[in-house]
């Protein structure tokens, strides 16, 4: 699972940028809901594979370009997603380890976290409480991870050095 | 971190990484404006002729309104200078374009192109063709985010207008509702009524349409005040024009014989009796 080539430099930023603009395009309202968490999942597949190049720092800053970006409550998702970086960091060795299913779920539960905070940080500030539908696209995100991170270890490989 | 950005400290960050991430936004809203664009190549000659003839009638019926006006705004003008009314709204107004994309889900905003560049101020009021959309919160050079009156955060001062009777219309957070707040159950409001700016919060200005009454009632049991629920008139999730407009209070001109200081104590007193009237 481990990709033995370390990728150049770039490569994090551009993918990260590419889901931040995936993370606002618009989509027609039936999609709307199901939308995947695109930046997280971007995010955790770097913190898997090059924990020690991408970590906490990169979230705390993804998160930030976030909020400006959404005109979102500065530092809302910042602290989300830093989360999510430390929790993909920290258990990254026995993430890697998981066979594909598995990795879905342990990453589906590391995006209901980071959905869990992100509730609790609307209620302090005063949001009415969203529905059911709130949680939809953890599972969208989750379902498409096998995918994403196929398509990323490909992206790794063929921009890799030699 | 959540305490500072109820602070202003960190608006100079937001508004350089917001400058910066501009082409993001350009490019993500650029599908869709493509998409409208060659809609509008692809109209066939029937359609725009159908087009064309609906708009000219609407632009005669507007006309023969305007004439009528006309003669309304002179004649109140001349009223409002025999009460010694202070104030006159002078307006200037810019068509802006929505930036369509996506910003934060659960929160009532939208994005438009038009920025400091053009002058636009935070707290500028946002009109649509039909009514009130909201209130400008951030600007930056090239484009500036659009609070809606139906955000939780959001209030607005109004007033029914069929009985003059005041009060605030609080967002819920869905794109459909306002929540008129704290008032009697014996306030005269009915099913229908139609809110309009009341012009005191000194944000908007007087007299624009902001929602219709769709429900009011009162539960004992629930709170001692009527609940009263209402529906914004402007069209909140379809614009994709809105109209950005400058309100500017000029200061009354100052009468040749009587000094400054009396003017305005007059004025106040004017003010005053004006805000008495109201109430009744």
């Amino acid at each position: 699972m481990t990709t033995p080539t370390t990728p150049p430099r770039w490569l994090p930023f551009a993918t990260v940028t590419g889901a931040l603009f995936l993370t606002i395009l618009p989509l027609p309202f039936w999609a709307e809901p199901y939308r995947p968490q695109w930046l997280a999942l971007t995010l955790i597949f770097w913190c898997l594979t090059q924990p020690q190049r991408v970590g906490v720092f990169w979230g705390f800053g993804a998160g930030l370009i976030t909020d400006v970006i959404q005109g979102a409550l500065l530092g809302q998702n910042a602290l989300t997603l830093s989360l999510v970086a430390f929790l993909s960091v920290e258990l990254s060795r026995r993430i890697m380890a998981f066979p594909a299913w598995q990795q879905a779920v342990s990453i589906w539960l590391i995006l209901l976290l980071e959905r869990l905070i992100h509730l609790w940080l609307m209620g302090a500030t005063g949001y009415p409480t969203p529905s059911l539908v709130y949680w939809l696209p953890t599972l969208t995100s989750a379902l498409l991870w096998p995918w994403l991170a196929a398509l990323l270890r490909v992206l790794c490989l063929r921009t890799s050095p030699g | 971190m959540i305490a500072d950005s109820r602070h202003q400290h960190l608006d100079f960050l937001r508004a350089t990484l917001a400058t910066s991430l501009y082409p993001l936004h350009y490019l993500a809203a650029l599908p869709s404006r493509l998409a409208r664009a060659i809609d509008g190549r692809l109209a066939t000659e029937g359609e725009l002729r159908e087009r064309n003839r609906a708009l000219q009638d609407e632009n005669l019926r507007l006309r023969a309104r305007m004439q009528t006006f006309q003669s309304l705004e002179t004649e109140n003008r001349r009223l409002r200078t025999l009460l010694g009314s202070s104030f006159q709204v002078g307006k200037r107004v810019l068509i802006a374009e929505l930036l369509e994309v996506e910003l934060d889900p659960f929160r009532q905003q939208v994005m438009v192109d038009k920025g400091l560049r053009d002058g636009v101020y935070k707290g500028q009021p946002v009109l649509d063709a039909n009514a009130v959309m909201g209130q400008v919160i951030r600007t930056n050079p090239l484009s500036s985010t659009v609070l809606l009156i139906t955000d939780p955060a959001h209030s607005l001062p109004v007033q029914v207008n069929r009985s003059g009777l005041r009060a605030i219309a609080d967002g819920t957070g869905l794109i459909n509702r306002l929540r008129i707040s704290h008032l009697p159950e014996d306030a005269d409001i009915r099913v229908g009524d139609l809110l309009v700016t009341s012009g005191l919060g000194g944000v908007f200005p007087r007299g624009y349409p902001v929602a219709r009454v769709i429900a009011a009632g009162f539960e004992p049991h629930r709170s001692q005040f009527a609940t009263v629920l209402a529906e914004p008139t402007a069209r909140l999730d379809r614009s994709h024009e809105v109209l950005l407009v400058w309100t500017e209070s000029t200061p009354p001109p100052a009468e040749p014989e009587t000094p400054n200081i009396a003017a305005t104590s007059a004025q106040a007193a004017s003010r005053s009796g004006v805000g008495d009237d109201d109430r009744e």
